[in-house]
């Protein structure tokens, strides 16, 4: 590059940061917003289920319908109301101030007899669980839980009768990377890949479109300044303040929500960068199809916000998915970040899963920086 | 209502619906999200790859593979050759978990012993993985209980029948189609109504508003109005959808619905013009309808269950009208839920538009002095 080029490339980006300075919604955006969202989601976003309020119906008074009743109300998952008749509590299902109905009725004891004696692995078990089926991902830990529960109740009352209770195969779990099964600790280094979305698309689209919008894009392109110099030299600044962003969520995240970090600096800084320029291609890309910040606004959250949220694993899972839409999972850039984050956080430096994430993204942001540059010498011719 | 409301809410439509690519920018977003984000959003769990490590040569691992792959939710099952290829395979994402078979294992099966079989699960995915732990179990278990019978052996007791209300197959659409009617009318109501008095401000034309003889309420009303009715078409064409194209079940009443996305609107319009009446510029009043929308996306319960977040949260979300809408819509939609329910669940909402309305229109009225 020769000298002109970079004193040109250096006073846009001295512009550009002036302006970031200046400008109160780029701090919000740049500052307060990422620490509002990482203390947000790190109180706020819990997928573990724990205590979940459960209607315990205990129709039947035999001394083994009271003490399967106790049962439930031992363990934490549940935080059991009590009632004598099932009717009791379907105004409260319709609410949905339990999560679900344990029904022991009257038969129980009697039912339970007649397991003993009969085959037990054909009998029907003598009580019901109903779930809040309005809430599917609740209500599928709801069985499991009450199957946890009703199968380890039956193994102490198998030993106290004194009969054998051979569970002839055990299953024996174990989670690695994330032992204690926290959902906090996969979805917050995600919601990083949210906040630099918000920095590299959002703000970048915004501030762009404005440019245009009042003219003074036309008036820069009329300077010597040729527009891959004008386009480097306004994607720095926003680099910096990503970068900046960045530091102030890791920091947060390990400091008052202590989720492990078990990669290396070096690689977090390396695809980091690369999918801030992707981000930043897609905010460069919008402002110069939008014409003006309200419809810019719209495209970047729509195609750069909703999608990091929705389609790139931070919380919902692509193999879930049904398959056209798991294929739209690939042209986003946040998909491949978050991959990154979850396995820089908690598995370490697994190159033979950050490099092809690396390559996604580098191709998508060549994509991007490649049609902005297209458009740019379009919009001026 | 007077003649003066009425020119401004035309005009004010004919701000938003005059230009094709506002219009585009309006409309469009909505559904295609509907029909995009229905699917994504979504914590079910298929398709998971799974890896096998068999050390075993006998008959009873053999079998219990032969389960794993025979069942629904597995869509890959592969396997492995070495404890050394185990890190790599859940490391890289090849494998969701990984299933391992010692080499005493078909012995201790046909001898009657009890045997082991471990799974290693990827802790990254924590939901997918407590799931698939639990599709695992089911199936050791009635592998369990199929040995035992097959021996005359009392086996473990018979599985809990699962039952489930509203939805009883557990379809992931019934559940995300009725939250994301109530999320994307909250964003075409912001979005209509955030711009509106920061564009103004932004164009000067608000002063010229001001020196009308519009009073400060009918600014007010006149902005309230081309909002709800643009909110309220938008929310009913976004149900239809869900109704006619999801086949999502409506077992409520179209009244409670109606009222309800009334109120809705209402509390969001609010909310929206109070945004925008503290804003000068248009990029401050997007930004804030943004700092706005993040939480009541996050405290609504839609993506996460309130009963997870700490109190003071849960208090807090109580100000948010999106969560009480939340409650609603799948009562009504799903539960069938009755008339004097849905008031008891949706009054919040008359408070929080009274408020924000309210402080709306006082910052109007600050302009003018």
């Amino acid at each position: 590059m020769s000298l002109p080029a970079a004193r040109r490339m250096a006073a846009i980006t001295i512009k550009e940061s002036l302006q970031i300075l200046r400008d109160p919604s780029s701090i919000l955006i740049g500052f307060i917003l990422p620490v509002f969202l990482t203390l947000l989601s790190g109180y706020a976003t819990n997928l573990d289920l724990a205590d979940l309020s459960i209607g315990l119906a205990l129709e039947d008074g035999s001394p083994e319908a009271r003490s399967l009743a106790a049962a439930f109300t031992a363990t934490p998952y549940f935080s059991v109301r009590l009632g004598r008749d099932r009717r009791e509590f379907a105004e409260d299902m319709t609410r949905g101030r339990i999560r679900g109905l344990v029904v022991i009725p009257q038969t129980f004891g009697r039912d339970l007899a007649r397991m003993d004696t009969a085959d037990a692995t054909s009998a029907q078990v003598p009580f019901q669980v109903i779930a809040d089926g309005s809430e599917p991902n609740t209500a599928t830990f709801l069985q499991n839980y009450a199957q946890g529960v009703w199968l380890s109740w039956m193994e102490i009352r198998a030993g106290q009768n004194g009969q054998p209770f051979v569970q002839l195969v055990e299953i024996l779990p174990r989670t690695w990377f994330n032992q204690e099964l926290l959902s906090l600790n996969s979805l917050l280094p995600g919601g990083m890949a949210i906040n630099l979305t918000l920095i590299g698309a959002l703000l970048t689209a915004l501030v762009v479109a404005r440019e245009w919008e009042r003219g003074t894009m036309e008036a820069l392109l009329a300077t010597p300044i040729s527009p891959l110099e004008l386009l480097t030299g306004k994607l720095i600044p926003y680099f910096v303040l990503g970068l900046a962003a960045l530091c102030i969520c890791l920091l947060l995240t390990l400091a008052v929500f202590h989720v492990p970090y078990r990669g290396s600096a070096f690689a977090l800084v390396a695809v980091s960068s690369v999918f801030l320029i992707s981000a930043l291609a897609l905010g460069l890309f919008i402002s110069t199809a939008a014409k003006n910040q309200f419809v810019a606004s719209q495209i970047a959250i729509l195609s750069a916000f909703l999608p990091a949220y929705f389609l790139s694993g931070y919380v919902f899972e692509p193999s879930g998915m049904p398959l056209p839409v798991r294929l739209l999972t690939h042209v986003i850039a946040a998909k491949y970040y978050v991959s990154c984050l979850k396995t820089l956080f908690l598995a370490g430096d697994a190159w033979p899963l950050l490099w092809p994430n690396i390559g996604g993204m580098a191709a998508i942001a060549a994509v991007l920086l490649g049609l902005t540059l297209a458009k740019t010498r379009r919009r001026i011719a | 209502m007077n003649g003066r409301v009425r020119a401004l809410v035309r005009k004010e439509l004919l701000a938003v619906l005059r230009d094709k690519q506002s219009r585009i920018a309006l409309f469009m977003p909505p559904i295609l999200m509907l029909g995009i984000f229905a699917f994504a959003a979504t914590l079910e769990v298929k398709n998971v790859d799974l890896a096998v490590l068999n050390q075993d040569v006998g008959q009873a691992s053999a079998e219990l593979i032969q389960r794993f792959s025979g069942a629904p939710y597995f869509k890959n099952v592969f396997f492995l050759h070495g404890v050394p290829g185990i890190a790599p395979a859940l490391e890289t994402e090849r494998a969701m978990a990984v299933l391992v078979f010692d080499q005493a294992f078909s012995r201790d099966v046909a001898a009657g012993r009890p045997a082991t079989v471990q799974l290693l699960l990827d802790g990254r995915r924590s939901n997918t993985a407590q799931i698939v732990q639990g599709y695992a179990s089911r199936i050791v278990e009635t592998f369990n209980a199929d040995m035992a019978r097959r021996r005359g052996l009392a086996g473990p007791p018979a599985r809990l029948v699962a039952r489930n209300w509203y939805n009883p197959n557990l379809e992931y659409l019934w559940y995300t189609v009725p939250n994301l009617i109530g999320l994307l009318s909250m964003s075409v109501g912001l979005l209509v109504t955030s711009l509106s008095v920061a564009r103004e401000r932004e164009l000067g034309t608000y002063d010229q508003l001001l020196v009308t003889p519009l009073s400060p309420r009918e600014i007010l009303a006149g902005k309230t109005l081309p909002a709800m009715i643009l909110g309220l078409v938008e929310g009913s064409l976004i149900t239809v959808v869900a109704i006619v194209f999801f086949r999502i079940p409506f077992a409520g009443s179209a009244a409670a619905l109606g009222l309800g996305l009334f109120l809705f609107m209402l509390s969001v319009v609010g909310f929206g013009l109070f945004i925008s009446s503290l804003c000068n510029t248009q990029q401050q009043a997007i930004l804030g309808t943004f700092t706005f929308m993040i939480p009541a996306t996050l405290l609504s319960g839609f993506a996460t269950p309130i009963e997870t977040m700490p109190a003071f949260l849960q208090f807090l979300s109580l100000a948010n009208p999106l969560r009480h809408f939340l409650v609603a819509i799948r009562g009504i939609l799903l539960k069938a839920m009755p008339f004097p329910m849905v008031l008891e669940t949706i009054w919040p909402l008359v408070p929080i538009a009274a408020v924000t309305l309210a402080l709306a229109g006082w910052f109007f009225r600050r302009g003018i002095r």
